[in-house]
């Protein structure tokens, strides 16, 4: 009896060391998706923030990166401004009460492999005057804004997502300040903001601005009242400010962005946690008008979430497949396109920015990678554009969220833990 | 006021103990009862009720339990071991609500149903805890 448990414990030992990154099983069109599970505990495993010392992250042969901001206030997303500008929002919102004594431990764990910086909520622009990869020039181009994260610009226009409301800023080219007050278009859900985060993209006509809006729980938690509204794209009408409900049941939709080519509006999806390690596998997809995405009664596609009750097999029926799967837990929270000037092995496809995991053993993401496109459509692996987050003891050096691409053939990377802007340039540029 | 130590006579609670012990066992069944209200509406906020009432057992609870230990090296001698099955059924009550309170931190249903069957467990030793705790006096007494 006794050798059998031991045995047991060895089997578990096993199993556990099988954890590793989601690799190959878990990315892709088709991702291995085991059996739901959860022990006593949840699993989390913070990364500490760690210093980069002499290293710098890690990009392709002949890419150069470098740091050209640093010391801002929780910079998530960045918009390039054609004058090759970069707006940085800087914010972090949220502050939903406790409900439980879990929310107090976990709040907790969870700030410690945070910065400890507080939120900026403000813009701050980024000027490289002389084209020579510098940005000498810093300014806050506004501020007393809550927690803004998406940003777009459409004409003279530049709009922001605030945590509570969408507005916009008129905007003369080289402007290094706002010209006034930010103008309402429209409010946002905002009530408890557990997922705070409001995704931004505007149509490619300029007259629709697609807002991300999270899930209020993980998985209902907090009560099916306080999920009106969460978990969908919105679709403002630029002009009146009116909105409608675009698509749903995505969980934490943390970036939009439109297909260059073909006009079709494109996010990352944070899906659910404390079903195991390689559940559920955070995605890419394209944002279907009137499309239904699982949560929360199921995931990719019909696979019913037993914690969800009253459940409803009409909706899952309903629940539409994701595009792409990104790999449990790795926390997509930017995308953007890219451009041919990206260089040949980078020319179609996808950026997108893996903020990391706090709740899986190894921690997964930490790191930007390109998802090659084709026709539209994701095709192939996903390979390792910028990483190095993690350091040989586990610690994080860095955390990736928004990444914008520079037509001229650069990537903007903000981090949030090192409160710094990255840029990476393909060979041949400044 | 005189405390007299009398061989096989049981001194009673000491009013700060049978106050701490008072805790366990409505605080527990108040989480049963709102794991039950939560199985038959779904409504999460019986669930929130369920998890508080579990820490609160626990916390009060736990200080019985500390007391009850403290207690069992100045008890005489023939007493200790009634005190050590009382205290053997706080642990018990403790360690299962423990478990409990781990089970109810999991999210929406996922609580159930094994947080209704430790809610009962749970019941039933704060029950048999109570019940040898506030008995001391009484046995003493009939030895």
């Amino acid at each position: 009896m006794k050798r059998r448990s031991f045995a047991t414990g060895v089997a578990t030992l096993a199993l556990a060391a099988c954890n590793e990154e989601p690799g190959a099983t878990q990315m892709g069109q088709a991702p291995n998706l085991p059996e739901p599970r959860r022990g006593l505990l949840p699993d989390m495993t913070i990364p500490r923030p760690a210093g980069w010392g002499d290293d710098m992250p890690i990009v392709p042969q002949g890419y150069t990166i470098t740091a050209i901001a640093t010391d801002l206030r929780i910079p998530r997303q960045t918009l390039l401004l054609p004058n090759g500008d970069i707006l940085v929002a800087e914010g972090s919102g949220g502050g939903a009460p406790v409900l439980r004594p879990k929310d107090l431990i976990a709040g907790f764990i969870k700030s410690l492999g945070k910065s400890d910086v507080g939120g900026g909520n403000r813009l701050t622009l980024l000027r490289d005057a002389d084209g020579d990869g510098v940005y000498e020039i810093r300014r806050v181009f506004a501020e007393g804004l809550n927690a803004p994260y998406g940003l777009a610009l459409v004409g003279n226009t530049i709009y922001v997502a605030n945590q509570d409301a969408l507005v916009r800023f008129d905007y003369v080219e080289g402007a290094l300040e706002a010209a006034g007050p930010p103008q309402l278009v429209a409010r946002l859900p905002s009530a408890i903001n557990h997922h705070w985060t409001k995704a931004l993209t505007a149509s490619a006509d300029g007259r629709f601005l697609y807002v991300g809006i999270g899930s209020n729980s993980n998985i209902t938690e907090r009560g099916w009242p306080a999920e009106e509204n969460r978990a969908m794209v919105w679709e403002i009408d630029a002009a009146t400010g009116a909105h409608r409900p675009y698509a749903t049941g995505l969980r934490n939709p943390t970036a939009l962005t439109i297909h260059p080519d073909t006009g079709q509006l494109w996010a990352v999806v944070n899906e659910r946690d404390e079903i195991g390690p390689d559940l559920v596998p955070d995605y890419l997809t394209s944002v279907r008008e009137g499309g239904f995405y699982g949560w929360p009664y199921s995931y990719w596609g019909n696979h019913v979430d037993e914690r969800v009750r009253p459940q409803n097999p009409e909706r899952v029926a309903a629940a539409l497949t994701p595009d792409y799967s990104l790999g449990a837990h790795v926390a997509a929270l930017g995308v953007a396109f890219s451009t041919p000037a990206m260089g040949p092995a980078f020319a179609e496809g996808v950026f997108v920015g893996m903020h990391g995991s706090w709740n899986r053993t190894p921690p997964s993401g930490y790191k930007v990678v390109f998802v090659p496109f084709r026709d539209g459509r994701p095709a192939g692996e996903a390979v390792d554009f910028i990483s190095g987050f993690l350091d040989d003891e586990g610690n994080a050096r860095g955390r990736p969220v928004g990444v914008t691409v520079d037509p001229r053939g650069a990537l903007i990377l903000a981090d949030d833990l090192t409160n710094t802007i990255w840029r990476v340039t393909a060979p041949g540029l400044a | 006021m005189v405390a007299i130590a009398t061989p096989g006579l049981a001194r009673p609670l000491h009013p700060f103990h049978a106050i701490l012990l008072a805790f366990p066992l409505p605080l527990f069944l108040g989480a049963l009862l709102s794991d039950l209200a939560y199985g038959a509406n779904y409504h999460q906020q019986w669930a929130n009720f369920a998890s508080w009432l579990i820490a609160g057992g626990l916390l009060m609870g736990g200080l019985a339990l500390l007391w009850a230990v403290v207690e069992l090296f100045l008890l005489p001698r023939p007493q200790r071991r009634w005190q050590g099955f009382y205290i053997l059924a706080l642990l018990a009550m403790w360690g299962v609500g423990f478990v409990n309170a781990l089970v109810h931190a999991k999210d929406a249903w996922a609580t159930m149903p094994e947080g209704l069957w430790l809610s009962i467990a749970t019941v039933l030793l704060a029950l048999l805890a109570s019940w040898m705790g506030y008995s001391r006096f009484e046995r003493g007494d009939v030895r």
